[in-house]
């Protein structure tokens, strides 16, 4: 090592070291980033509402567009969702009896909300789940039989429907396209 | 302190028929206690707090704020905490020696402190052999925590107290050799001397005597950073790599005491580079006339530098990464070591030729470390701009861009 490198060496360690020293300090005058969740929030902020629209969090089912074809149950890798569905005549088409799904198994893994047809289940941005017991954790979306959802020809026209069924497809086709946002 | 009790002793303060040796030994006793229980303790656990709320912002983030007024009561907290946890011994360590390690450590960092000046007349001892009693003294960390390492029966420990041992072994050699400059111009090892032979003024301080001083203050300030065991040079510790180094395996009161022993020493580190170099607690006499006032005002002064270096210690380790073995041992030989002797020369050359010092260098000296300043200032500024200017890349605060979802 020559004394040219030598004393570069030093002339390198002190100025780079100073403009560390320059980059912190700067951070000492900014802001902090840190969102004090939950109990210091900026009024009427939910930390819910911020989170991505595809966060994977508590489950849900929209009954009024899920057609009980199965898909989600047979994609669950640990068998957390129950669906019970019969062929009614004279209802008209199959009819729900049992949509559970045991959030206290259910490991976020989003399988079940993909190969929905119509993004009827789907994660919420929802995660405090805790609770005081594991049965409770069980979420039974179906409280009276229900009569499955058929998709229309030509799109859905009912206006009660439609945005839910507008909010699912969004859903899904979020899934599909890889520039996927969130 | 010695002129306090007889000047005490002269007004007819101390109650009579008391020989004059008593009258010292209780105000030692009673002053040591009050600085133990009074300063040291308190500066070695609001240090912590200070370093976490410095990390925090450092880090854009908070830091503790929930105990007390913006988190300051979060040392006390801690401390109640670590004395109330269970002491565990490990089955296999060397007992003795392993309850006995944290207590030279802290016996080593409490008894630097009876040579630190705390402002005008007040210091527990003004010994005639001061700071070489201090580097003696704080050399006895090391034995406490080489003790640690090897009494815990633990590799991770054991490695700790190993890189801790090559680590304070080697670097006290460019810090002896940076206060030898010092010793020379002041012609005496009394701390309290060494700040008579200094004024209140800049250009009067010892690290701007002359070019060599200059260098020599850079060099103290990392070798004693490096025998604090602070980052950049806690290797001995090194979270990454040793779990906790030879404080591993210790628990409760005496991993407390491990850690009270290395934030206190950041105020020793503070308090030595004010006494050396920055004109400890001088200040102008024309400010207080009256002993009283004119104490507090110089301990004020003394605490302020002294605490100014405790800073820049933590705002060291929050900017720079832990080096490795290899380059702490390069760094100290083949760079401070060298550096370290030509400053020694070059102030004794320095003395030959200039017996009365240069004023205009002082002045010099002092432009340049305000030209250093000005230059690091603008780099701050800089660097704020370009944070503005990217403010949205760097905006990771989901609450900064709230989106609705429907």
């Amino acid at each position: 090592m020559g004394l040219g490198t030598y004393l570069r060496n030093i002339k390198d360690a002190a100025l780079t070291i100073g403009d560390g020293l320059a980059v912190t300090f700067s951070h000492l005058v900014r802001k902090p980033y840190t969102v004090q969740y939950p109990d210091r929030l900026p009024d009427g902020v939910r930390v819910q509402d911020t989170l991505p629209f595809r966060y994977r969090g508590i489950l849900e089912v929209d009954l009024e567009i899920c057609t009980a074809c199965l898909a989600c149950e047979r994609a669950c890798p640990i068998d957390c969702i129950v669906i019970d569905a019969e062929k009614d005549k004279a209802a008209g088409g199959l009819v729900m009896t049992r949509f559970d799904i045991d959030m206290a198994k259910c490991m976020y893994c989003g399988l079940c909300s993909e190969p929905c047809p119509t993004g009827a289940i789907h994660h919420t941005p929802e995660f405090e789940g805790a609770d005081y017991s594991l049965e409770s954790l069980v979420r039974k979306f179906v409280k009276t039989p229900v009569l499955a959802y058929k998709p229309k020809k030509g799109g859905e026209t009912d206006p009660e429907i439609a945005p839910i069924l507008e909010r699912g497809m969004r859903y899904v086709n979020e899934f599909a396209s890889a520039d996927a946002e969130g | 302190m010695q002129e306090l009790v007889d000047r005490l002793v002269a007004d007819g303060l101390a109650p009579g028929g008391i020989p004059l040796w008593a009258c010292y030994l209780s105000a030692m006793l009673v002053f040591g206690g009050i600085v133990v229980f009074v300063f040291i303790l308190p500066i070695a656990g609001i240090t912590t707090w200070v370093e976490r709320r410095v990390a925090g912002r450092i880090q854009s983030r908070i830091g503790p704020n929930r105990t007390g007024p913006a988190g300051f009561l979060q040392w006390l907290a801690d401390g109640i905490k670590s004395v109330l946890k269970e002491d565990i011994v490990p089955a296999a360590a060397d007992v003795p020696l392993f309850k006995l390690a944290p207590y030279v450590v802290i016996t080593g960092f409490v008894a630097a402190f009876v040579v630190v000046p705390f402002g005008g007349p007040l210091i527990i001892a003004d010994l005639n052999v001061g700071i070489l009693y201090l580097t003696a003294v704080t050399a006895l960390v090391v034995v406490g925590i080489l003790m640690a390492g090897w009494a815990s029966n633990n590799k991770w420990s054991l490695l700790g107290g190993i890189r801790s041992a090559a680590q304070i072994v080697s670097y006290e050699i460019p810090a002896g050799l940076s206060i030898l400059p010092v010793v020379m111009l002041a012609g005496t090892l009394s701390m309290q001397d060494i700040i008579r032979h200094q004024g209140w003024a800049p250009w009067t301080w010892h690290v701007f005597d002359n070019p060599f001083t200059f260098l020599a203050f850079f060099i103290f300030f990392v070798s004693a950073l490096a025998e604090g065991n602070r980052t950049p040079f806690d290797l001995p510790e090194a979270e990454s790599e040793l779990v906790m180094g030879f404080a591993t395996e210790y628990s409760g009161l005496r991993n407390l005491l491990f850690f009270m022993a290395e934030w206190g020493n950041l105020y020793i580190i503070g308090a030595v580079v004010t006494t050396l170099f920055l004109g400890g607690w001088q200040i102008p006499l024309a400010l207080a006339e009256h002993p009283v006032p004119r104490t507090v005002l110089q301990f004020a002064v003394f605490f302020a530098k002294a605490y100014f270096w405790v800073f820049v210690a933590v705002w060291l380790r929050w900017t720079l990464p832990r080096i490795r073995v290899d380059q702490m041992m390069v760094m100290c030989w083949k760079y401070l070591v060298p550096l370290a002797f030509v400053n020694l020369m070059g102030t004794a050359v320095w003395m030959v030729l200039f017996p009365a010092g240069l004023g205009g260098v002082r002045v010099l000296l002092c432009l340049c470390a305000a030209a250093l300043l000005g230059a690091f200032g603008r780099r701050v500024v800089f660097h704020i701009r370009r944070a503005r200017l990217t403010r949205q890349d760097l905006s990771f605060n989901p609450l900064s861009t709230a989106r609705v979802i429907g």
